[in-house]
């Protein structure tokens, strides 16, 4: 009984252990329903799948059961991003537990009911769960927004090497809160229109309505969003890297501000597609969009600028290879700015050379070749904040040496391989025709399967490890369940 | 030497994607036994319409072609029209003219005023057909199949030639669907490998290694074997063939939504994945566009 006991109070009661529980549940939903599509598909792996597990698959309601697991995945990434900020950021233990308790419950039972309703027969009660699963982590993030508050003096700072104002309130607290309180207020945004389109049972997905010119209320609603929701998880992503790596400076007095100022503009310009201000809403979400990129430029450009003085502090006067090579020396701090960086190509890139060229060259094209840049690129951004998300984990579980450089180096080689292929995937249109171009297809595929699917191995052996160590009496989860991740943050 | 033969392998994959495509293989050919010139009657009724099965009248009888128009009968009227002068050659296209549709200055909306608008390329090598000056031929062996890179004013104008029309939606949908039931394929709830020509099914038109997966003859999936390969018998309720895969089919409706310029196309294709296939699938294109996997066929 203590066995157990000890065991679940890691996975359960440490911030490592839940973040562990949560990438576990994320995984095995990857690996397996990672299987009903592309090239298993091809190979006819969907078919046994379902046949071995039972699935109940009814061809018209394929947009919501895709619609219910990528809320059931985003959940579980909400709340590891909710275990790193309440693990990092100090609050009240109250707050801290009640937060933790409901995010745990609710994105397990959105998690488990709702892919129970969506692929294994309609059990309503099982729908009745995932909707209530949903909604405790809707109340924790409201309980989030309040243990965050920024202007209790408590919280407020003295260092003069981070972002504060006169009075010392802590800009990166203020950050967080605005980000918190925006999310909770876009999931509203999501919420109110899944009701409507739940109760007459209606489906969509956003890539098929693209073209349409009149949309209604609820679709602009829908699509707003879809994409306010992707982009608060990456704006939080990256406070939680700046934390971790301890960002400071005058970059950090910067990048603050732009950070909350962004991150409204942009939230106000995606609810204003469903007001009067719609035709103009893209532009202000372009103003709100440059701050918080910049900011995020910023990050990168200071952490860089550290990793490279930190590993040429012995050196006189070191040379560019030097510097290259102390940049590059620790993957798991390098990866994440680099994935940033990297986001640029396969996301924001992307993005703003179809807005660019929409009516001259995208328009032209059939609305099926529109639909997958459109999924291909917030796909390739999901993707890019989970890698993320494995960097940090990967330094939270104490890696060292070559196992450290091999998971890192592996991370940003093969997802950088496969996201890099759908860009050009997603791209082909641009440079071969559809008659002739089934050779690059092939290649592009081998290199988005390779990629992944090595990433996928590599995290089964990660959790493989976890799991043997969780049977071991002084194994690696005790020295975790030990340490918060704000004793661990860089100095 | 590992980094070598590393080197090399990843070089070989990257050189295999500039691989050149034969766009006219050697294909078998097949009699399906269909008759292209074939027409099935809708009677008017209800039926289930789109992904929510909404009930939808159509209050008339229609009749739509058994299956999609093919590269021979393309190219007999091409060639008749050219004689009678209703089709001209401009430049790299055979081009006829279109009485243009309303605009009204919507945002990404393309202005098609009045005035002649390409059918076919001429010169295209991924065609099914050839233009020597003068004629109009059909590539050996491609006869049946359905005929393609053919733009929707193209398709507009072969049914209209003949005092035809392209199908609206609804009776693209009901011809394919029936009106019985709310099933997502013509011939019933679930789709097989061989029950249509989609993207990696494995039909004798399909080498994924080099040039991918191509047409198959028009109503190839009626339940016979061809060469061992057996297909199941996929006809819709009302006796039509190729209603899922093969080619994208234009459908006749212009501006379904004020300011949509874009034409839509029904039925998925021998290029991509059996979700397409679904009947309520949309996709869309402008009316100038033309591709390989897109064809049409008429109603009267």
């Amino acid at each position: 009984m203590e066995f157990l006991k000890a065991r679940f109070n890691y996975l359960f009661n440490s911030t490592k252990g839940l973040i562990l529980v949560a990438i576990a549940m994320i995984a095995m939903v990857t690996a397996v329903w990672g299987m009903l599509s592309g090239p298993m598909a091809e190979m006819g792996v969907r078919e046994v799948v379902i046949k071995t597990l039972g699935m109940d698959i009814v061809q018209s309601e394929r947009e919501g059961r895709i619609i219910i697991l990528y809320h059931s995945i985003a959940m579980a990434v909400v709340a590891i991003e909710v275990y790193m900020i309440t693990g990092l950021l100090a609050m009240r233990e109250f707050y801290k537990k009640a937060v933790r308790v409901l995010i745990t419950v609710g994105y397990m039972m959105a998690m488990i009911f709702g892919m129970g309703f969506a692929y294994f027969g309609h059990n309503w009660a099982f729908h009745g769960l995932y909707i209530t699963g949903l909604a405790l982590i809707f109340f924790a993030g409201v309980l989030l927004c309040v243990a965050l508050w920024p202007w209790n003096r408590e919280y407020y700072i003295t260092d003069t090497n981070y972002a504060r104002t006169k009075k010392g309130v802590d800009l990166e607290r203020v950050a967080f809160f605005t980000t918190a309180v925006t999310t909770v207020l876009s999931a509203l945004f999501g919420a109110v229109p899944g009701s409507y389109f739940g109760n007459g049972f209606e489906v969509f997905l956003a890539e098929n309505i693209i073209r349409l010119p009149e949309k209604t209320t609820m679709e602009y609603s829908v699509i707003g969003h879809l994409h306010i929701m992707l982009a608060l998880i990456a704006i939080m992503i990256t406070l939680v890297i700046g934390r971790w790596l301890n960002f400071k400076g005058a970059w950090h007095k910067a990048a603050m501000p732009l950070m909350i100022l962004g991150c409204i503009v942009l939230n106000l310009g995606v609810w204003g597609v469903v007001t009067p201000l719609e035709p103009v809403a893209h532009m202000i979400i372009y103003v709100g969009a440059t701050p918080s990129m910049l900011a995020a430029l910023f990050l990168l450009i200071w952490s860089w600028g550290k990793l490279i003085k930190d590993g040429t502090a012995g050196i006189a006067k070191p040379t560019f290879l030097q510097k290259l090579g102390a940049l590059v020396r620790d993957p798991l701090k390098f990866g994440p700015t680099w994935q940033m960086l990297f986001m640029n190509f396969t996301t924001s890139g992307v993005g703003i050379f179809m807005a660019v060229r929409l009516d001259e060259i995208f328009r032209m094209w059939p609305a099926r070749e529109e639909r997958i840049e459109l999924t291909g690129h917030w796909h390739a951004l999901s993707a890019i904040i989970a890698t993320i998300i494995l960097f940090y984990y990967g330094d939270m579980i104490g890696l060292k040496g070559k196992v450290r450089q091999l998971y890192g180096w592996a991370i940003i080689f093969l997802s950088d391989l496969a996201l890099g292929a759908v860009t050009v995937f997603e791209m082909k249109r641009l440079f071969i025709e559809e008659a002739v171009q089934q050779p690059l297809v092939n290649t592009l595929m081998y290199m988005i399967d390779i990629g992944l699917g090595l990433l996928l191995v590599l995290l089964a052996i990660v959790m493989v490890w976890r799991l043997t160590d969780l049977f071991k009496k002084k194994g690696r989860w005790t020295e975790e369940a030990a340490h918060e991740l704000a004793e661990e943050v860089s100095k | 030497m590992k980094r070598i033969v590393l080197t090399l392998g990843l070089l070989l994959v990257l050189l295999a994607a500039c691989a050149p495509v034969d766009l006219d293989p050697p294909i078998p050919v097949y009699d399906t036994g269909m008759d292209p010139e074939a027409w099935a009657r809708v009677p008017a009724g209800t039926f289930y319409h789109g992904q929510e099965a909404e009930l939808e009248e159509i209050p008339y009888d229609y009749e739509i072609m058994v299956t999609p128009v093919t590269v021979a009968q393309y190219v007999d009227f091409l060639n008749a029209a050219l004689n009678d002068g209703t089709v001209l050659l401009e430049g790299e296209y055979a081009v006829a003219f279109y009485p243009g549709d309303p605009f009204h200055g919507k945002k990404h909306e393309i202005r098609i005023d009045p005035g002649n608008y390409l059918l076919v390329p001429l010169n295209d090598p991924a065609s099914r057909f050839t233009f020597d000056g003068q004629r109009f031929a059909v590539k050996p062996g491609w006869e049946n199949h359905p005929m393609t890179n053919v733009s929707w004013f193209g398709a507009w104008a072969y049914c209209g030639s003949y005092g035809w029309r392209l199908p609206t939606e609804l009776e693209w949908e009901k011809a394919a669907r029936g009106s019985e039931d709310d099933r997502p394929f013509p011939w019933g709830y679930e789709i097989a490998r061989n029950n249509a020509n989609f993207y990696a099914s494995r039909d004798p038109f399909e080498d994924m290694s080099s040039y991918g997966s191509l047409t198959t003859p028009v109503g190839f999936y009626n339940g016979r074997a061809y060469g061992g390969y057996q297909t199941l018998d996929s006809a819709s309720p009302y006796g039509l063939y190729d209603m899922a895969g093969n080619v994208w089919q234009w459908i006749g409706d212009v501006q379904p939504q004020e300011g949509f310029s874009d034409r839509l196309m029904h039925g998925g294709s021998r290029n991509t994945y059996d979700m397409d296939l679904r009947i309520w699938v949309r996709n869309s294109a402008p009316p100038m566009y033309y591709g390989p996997a897109v064809g049409f066929r008429c109603v009267r």
